[in-house]
């Protein structure tokens, strides 16, 4: 029934596609798209919750498809767990796009509903084949609405700039510039992510041909196909998801897109990654796999989240710090799959299911959050005219309501209990920190390296959350803009306290969703129970160990600060007047410095500078560089300081050396006489033969 | 029960008490060893009462957050210094003590401390949170690896369990505990912005950190910031005191003789610890800035070491 109803809904999303390719420049249609998708997403949230109160249900066979792989949908919990955020996210952005995307072009709007179908056929796939083929639709579509850019001037209601100011952002030309290049890196980066999750399901299918995830999963993968395919699902899925050192392209590509889209893409879709790497590593091929097989996971989830975060805490950009933030908590949420993997294979399952269970409340917190920080973003945009936070400043008071749900979410990023992002942290620091038990000293190693590593993204994280929160909406204003910056309107801003209050729920009450997560918690880490302590009041990892109690512990800060207030009205009465602020008694500004001089606030750059310093040189390869005028010059002195990312840049020319001299080989293969190209035709059937020699009897068709 | 919730309010009112009387007392001993005869340990005490007095005067610009911050900082701080048990284990609030749990409250109101600093917008609020953040980058992990080595040894992360693990004495001496206490000594200064780290006695010092976030705070404001920094140092002596030197701790269940010889232990173990932070304090000198992580990041490599040692000493066992 519940699956039925899902396709449906799903066949819903092509005809709004259609009418969307339509509406360009039709407002009225375009806000219907948007409508339609929204409802379509909020269908898809109260199925996925449907689901997991009365559990999963049996696959349904598609009437279309090729011959050799019929598509079929499944919902199981796995599924409707990550379909909930799809659904709730989908919702919000909906909201948002009907206030500011109803003169968005019609690539956008015919792309938007295909990228919610992708992601949701990839959710529901109950094979190989579907999943996909709705992941690579979700990659396509999500590329053209990278593609489309920028809104067009009209739509963007603050794009002028008093005369004598500098320009809020670069010109228009340069930012479609920007956003070409930004979509042609993305679209390098999914095909190799396609690139490499088609083989991997081939190999888990072996040459018996029968894609769905039932049979894929009797036969789980052994020797070393089961290493090929761990490689290619960490390097196709890692790509998708911006696991580092793949990383590079998800900063630049996510803010390029309107606010909307960005927070899907970044709180949906890279969880949609996740997901694929979840369900082929995790569920369908974790059974009997030894300790290695999560290692890759963890590690590259502990770099990703120390990367991210330091990154979030050096950027100017609030898109761009919120996409380096994704790839912090896509981070950790691969270090608790991994986790879970590594304890599954010590025969640990009620600590793998406590892993599990922190990397999927994790998936739903950081998606909530994520994407009320996104929406925020797009609605500073609207309002103040700037993503910079060096052109913002002091919003509270021009945006009071946002700044409080964008506090909301900013909290739950930074891991504040009793938010979302400290449940689930604790959570996995309660496996992490009891997964000595595994004997093996190397993982042993692995564990307190990976502790500290999520100590450190940890606070990195709340570094660049509480950057983001004060630069943006405290303070004085950077820029005479901001002055006139205007509260969201009714219908977004109530779509941000939705998010907000749903993010507050998902941190206050973790056993309760945890015990509606058992079967999505047990299909990832093979422990029948789920997590061993999951009530409405308390999780832990076992009856007697330590528990977290967030609603108890809600209420009593909540006394304490009400006690805290009462007994300091009654100890000190007086009530507090304005003056002008203190600032260690500097002279006050000059008249024409309404702001007060703008040098003596900590910029975005100034902010993030002890951090630079400290951990920057190594990781970010910055320089620093005084120029220091003689005594008596009067020349001033000046400060450079750059960083950047070492990654992209090692990875592109290196990329581009490969394909030249690729180029060159291939094009000897013209001048090639006769014999040699049958000889090199004969020797390809050759090689392809032996490959399926070797696949067979490990790929499953043999067992 | 009745136990629990009498030996928990006696904690609080307690913490409550004693908090300024400590940072009193620090700053008397100080004096002493330097040979001034320095301000009764009661000045704290009399200070907060002044500035309550006082109409705090709040910036033109700011906004409500520097009117609720120190009260969401005192109340995320009162409840961590509820948790961490003092004269008695077992008390009401036992079971939610987690170290963990103690870590995210007292980051809870380093952010609620941040943000006020950041809402006027001066140069000294804004340089100050950027240290004070950047600084717990470092002080984070390793806490954490700390709790890792107390959670192997006592088999999880609860305060009362890992105190009564560590007072059976089943454990004896260990090189790991040795590096623990080190690098929980470290991210002590470091939290408490205590010398080495930062300089609580100075005003208008470029190097500052923790001050510098209050300087636009007056009157009662200034009192729950100056509250929750007390509270915040007996937090930390009595988390120090709970788990290396847990001996003669009462249990709540055991009545009140018991409790009187766990408090003047208490006491007696507090008065201790202040006696070597002051002379510590007065031996060396504050560092640079950037050489604070360095300081952190010795800390943190010690207490990898003392894990790393416990998981030798387990596999062989």
């Amino acid at each position: 029934m519940l699956i039925s109803t899902l396709a449906v809904l799903l066949c819903c999303l092509p005809p709004l596609a259609l009418l969307g390719a339509w509406a360009g420049g039709r407002p009225g249609l375009a806000r219907l798209v948007h409508a339609g998708t929204a409802l379509v997403a909020g269908g898809f949230a109260l199925l996925a919750l449907a689901a997991l109160v009365e559990g999963g249900e049996a696959a349904l066979l598609l009437p279309f498809g090729p011959a050799w792989a019929p598509l079929s949908l499944a919902l199981d919990g796995l599924s409707a767990w990550f379909l909930l955020p799809l659904g709730l996210c989908g919702l919000a952005c909906g909201a948002y796009g009907w206030r500011h995307e109803a003169v968005a072009p019609a690539r956008r709007l015919a792309a938007w509903p295909l990228f919610l179908a992708g992601m949701a056929l990839a959710l529901l796939a109950g094979d190989g084949f579907t999943l996909l083929l709705g992941f690579e639709g979700m990659s396509l579509a999500s590329w053209v609405l990278v593609a489309a850019g920028q809104a067009p001037a009209g739509s963007v209601s603050a794009g002028s700039v008093p005369a004598g100011f500098p320009a809020a952002g670069p010109a228009p030309a340069e930012e479609e510039g920007a956003a070409r290049a930004a979509a042609g890196l993305y679209l390098g980066f999914a095909l190799f992510g396609a690139a490499c999750l088609l083989p991997a399901v081939g190999l888990l299918a072996g040459l018996a041909g029968d894609l769905s995830f039932a049979a894929l999963r009797q036969a789980p993968p052994q020797g070393g196909v089961a290493w090929v395919v761990l490689a290619l699902v960490v390097l196709g899925a890692g790509s998708k998801a911006g696991l580092v050192p793949l990383h590079g392209w998800l900063p630049v590509a996510h803010p390029v897109a309107p606010a909307h889209v960005s927070a899907l893409m970044s709180a949906v879709m890279t969880k949609v990654a996740l997901y694929v790497a979840a369900r082929l590593l995790l569920d369908v091929g974790g059974l009997g796999q030894g300790l290695g097989w999560g290692v890759p996971l963890l590690a590259l989830g502990a770099a990703s989240a120390l990367f991210g975060a330091l990154r979030a805490t050096q950027e100017g950009d609030i898109k761009v710090l919120l996409a380096c933030s994704t790839i912090e908590n896509v981070g950790l949420i691969a270090m608790a799959f991994g986790l879970s993997a590594l304890l599954r294979a010590a025969d640990l399952g009620a600590l793998a299911a406590l892993a599990a269970a922190a990397g999927l409340l994790h998936v739903l917190g950081h998606a909530l959050a994520k994407t009320l920080l996104f929406l925020v973003a797009g609605e500073v945009q609207h309002g103040a005219g700037s993503r910079r936070m060096d052109r913002l400043g002091g919003l509270i008071h021009a945006m009071p309501k946002v700044a409080l749900a964008a506090l909301a979410g900013a909290a739950a990023l930074a891991a504040l209990p009793p938010l979302a992002g400290f449940a689930a942290e604790w959570l996995l620091l309660q496996a992490l920190l009891a997964s000595w038990r595994v004997g093996e000293l190397g993982v042993q190693v692995l564990a307190a390296a990976a502790v500290a590593l999520l100590g450190m993204a940890a606070a990195l994280g709340a570094v660049a959350m509480l950057r983001f929160w004060g630069l943006t909406f405290l303070g004085r204003p950077r820029a005479p803009r901001t002055l006139g910056a205007s509260e969201a309107a009714p219908l977004p801003r109530a779509a941000l306290f939705l998010l907000a209050g749903l993010g507050a729920a998902v941190g206050l009450l973790p056993g309760a969703l945890l015990a509606l997560g058992g079967e999505a918690v047990a299909r990832l880490s093979g422990h029948a129970g789920g997590v061993a302590l999951a009530s409405a009041w308390a999780v832990a990892a076992s009856p007697s160990a330590s528990a977290y109690h967030p609603l108890g512990l809600a209420v009593l800060l909540l006394v304490l600060f009400v006690a805290v207030v009462l007994a300091l009205r009654w100890l000190s009465p007086r009530a507090s007047v304005r003056g002008p602020a203190w600032d260690c008694g500097f002279v006050a500004p000059p008249p024409h410095l309404p702001f007060g001089d703008p040098g003596t606030q900590p910029s975005a750059a100034g902010f993030a500078q002890p951090l630079l310093r400290m951990l920057g040189t190594s990781l970010l390869a910055a320089r620093e560089r005084a120029t220091l005028p003689p005594p008596g010059d009067p020349a001033p002195a000046r400060l450079d300081s750059h960083w950047q990312d070492p990654v992209l840049p090692a990875l592109l020319p290196a990329l581009a050396r490969w394909r030249d001299a690729l180029v060159i080989r291939a094009e000897r293969l013209r001048d090639l006489p006769l014999r040699h190209l049958l000889m090199l035709a004969f020797g390809t059937l050759l090689a392809l033969l032996a490959l399926l020699a070797w696949v067979g009897p490990g790929g499953g068709a043999g067992a | 029960m009745m136990a629990a919730l009498l030996t928990q309010a006696l904690h609080l009112a307690l913490m409550l008490a004693l908090a300024p009387l400590l940072t009193g007392l620090l700053r008397w001993l100080k004096a002493r060893m330097l040979g001034r005869r320095g301000p009764s340990p009661l000045q704290p005490w009399r200070d907060l009462v002044k500035l309550c007095r006082k109409r705090p005067v709040l910036a033109e610009n700011a906004s409500l957050v520097t009117s609720i911050a120190p009260y969401a900082a005192c109340a995320a701080t009162l409840l961590a210094a509820a948790l961490v048990p003092g004269f008695t284990r077992g008390m009401a609030l036992g079971g939610l003590a987690d170290l963990l749990l103690l870590g995210g409250l007292l980051a809870l109101s380093r952010a609620a401390l941040a943000l006020a600093a950041m809402d006027i917008g001066s140069a000294f609020g804004g340089l100050g949170a950027a240290r004070e953040m950047s600084f717990a980058v470092f002080a984070e992990p390793a806490f954490l690896l700390c709790v890792m080595a107390f959670a192997i040894l006592a088999g999880g992360t609860n305060l009362d369990a890992i105190g009564a693990a560590l007072q059976d004495g089943a454990l004896g001496l260990r090189v790991s505990l040795a590096l623990a206490l080190v690098a929980l000594l470290a991210v002590a200064l470091a939290e408490n912005g205590r010398i080495p780290v930062d300089n609580p006695a100075t005003h208008l010092e470029l190097t500052m950190v923790h001050e510098a976030m209050l300087l636009e705070a007056s009157g009662r404001h200034l009192a729950l910031w100056e509250m929750q920094a007390a509270l915040r140092l007996l937090l930390w002596l009595s988390l120090l005191a709970a788990l290396f030197l847990p001996f003669g701790m009462a249990e709540a269940a055991e009545g009140p003789l018991a409790w009187a010889q766990g408090l003047g232990l208490w006491l007696a173990k507090l008065a201790g610890l202040a006696l070597a932070l002051a002379g510590f304090e007065n031996a060396i000198a504050k560092m640079r800035v950037f050489r604070v992580p360095e300081f952190l990041g010795a800390a943190l490599l010690l207490a990898l070491l003392g894990v790393v040692f416990l998981f030798l000493s387990t596999g062989l066992a």
